[in-house]
């Protein structure tokens, strides 16, 4: 067992932990951060997985934007009265059974199929391959996706202002 | 406890996606079931990260998991926007509660 190995199955730990956490506390706080760490370990996962820039677009994008919008979604729709913000949960037992089966199905399909599996060697940096590959395969992508994200931002500001004009 | 390969990858996602779906089917807040998608969409992306390295994919992999980052930014924008309405008309962001169209 490597050093690789080692911190493979620590930031897993983190990542699984944290979820199966987020997914079963009742006060949604304690959720949302929850939610960070397990953001924090996929991060580390990427890093493992050689994709040095997509770690750090995750931590900036996810735990600097999402989840802060996420938090602030948290105390704007709630009743700041009662310290403790509950969420309920319902129909528990049959999602239970159901994603049970379904979390069975897939570990299963995952270790039991046999991928092609040449371990590529990926550069130390690949920022400079990212933006070439953007910048030429991906250019019709990319430009939708900016045009995508222009019209997502004056549409959340359209929906959530206040006095309708 | 073996070497760590693709298949260690997959579970992880496995796992953080059926998560995701939990939280998705049984919660009431939007806000919970908004946080289990963010868990499917980076269940996805590890997966597509994975297969960038032990597929035969080079780096394309790596440049989808980055879009799906992007999109994923407009999705919980809009999709807080639309909480926020919400709770200006019902006051609370139950999903069960919420079936009107209109107050």
């Amino acid at each position: 067992m490597n050093i690789y190995d080692i911190i493979f199955y620590l930031f897993a730990g983190i990542t699984i932990i944290s979820g199966f956490l987020v997914v079963s506390v009742k006060n949604i706080v304690h959720a949302a951060f929850y939610l960070l760490f397990t953001l924090f370990g996929i991060a580390g996962l990427y890093v493992l997985l050689g994709a040095d820039f997509i770690a750090i677009v995750q931590i900036m994008v996810y735990v600097g934007g999402i989840l802060i919008l996420i938090l602030f979604g948290v105390m704007l729709t709630n009743k700041i009265v009662d310290v403790e913000i509950k969420s309920e949960s319902f129909q528990v037992i049959p999602a239970i059974i159901f994603i049970g089966i379904l979390m069975g199905g897939l570990v299963f399909l995952m270790v039991t199929t046999n991928w092609e599996n040449n371990e590529l060697i990926i550069p130390l940096t690949t920022t400079k391959i990212l933006g070439n590959i953007i910048l030429t395969d991906y250019i019709l992508i990319f430009e939708l996706l900016g045009i995508l994200l222009l019209i997502a931002l004056i549409g959340a500001a359209t929906i959530a202002r206040k006095d309708k004009v | 406890m073996a070497q760590v390969g693709l298949n260690h990858f997959l579970i992880v996602s496995a796992l953080l996606f059926s998560f995701g779906l939990f939280a998705v089917v049984t919660r009431k807040n939007a806000v919970m079931v908004l946080m289990g998608i963010e868990l499917i969409l980076n269940a996805s992306n590890i997966n597509f990260i994975a297969f960038s390295k032990f597929g035969n994919f080079a780096i394309d992999g790596q440049v989808i998991a980055l879009f799906v980052i992007v999109l994923a930014a407009a999705e919980a924008a809009i999709a807080l926007a639309i909480v926020l309405n919400i709770y200006k008309v019902f006051s609370n962001v139950n999903v069960d509660e919420i079936d009107n169209l209109k107050e």
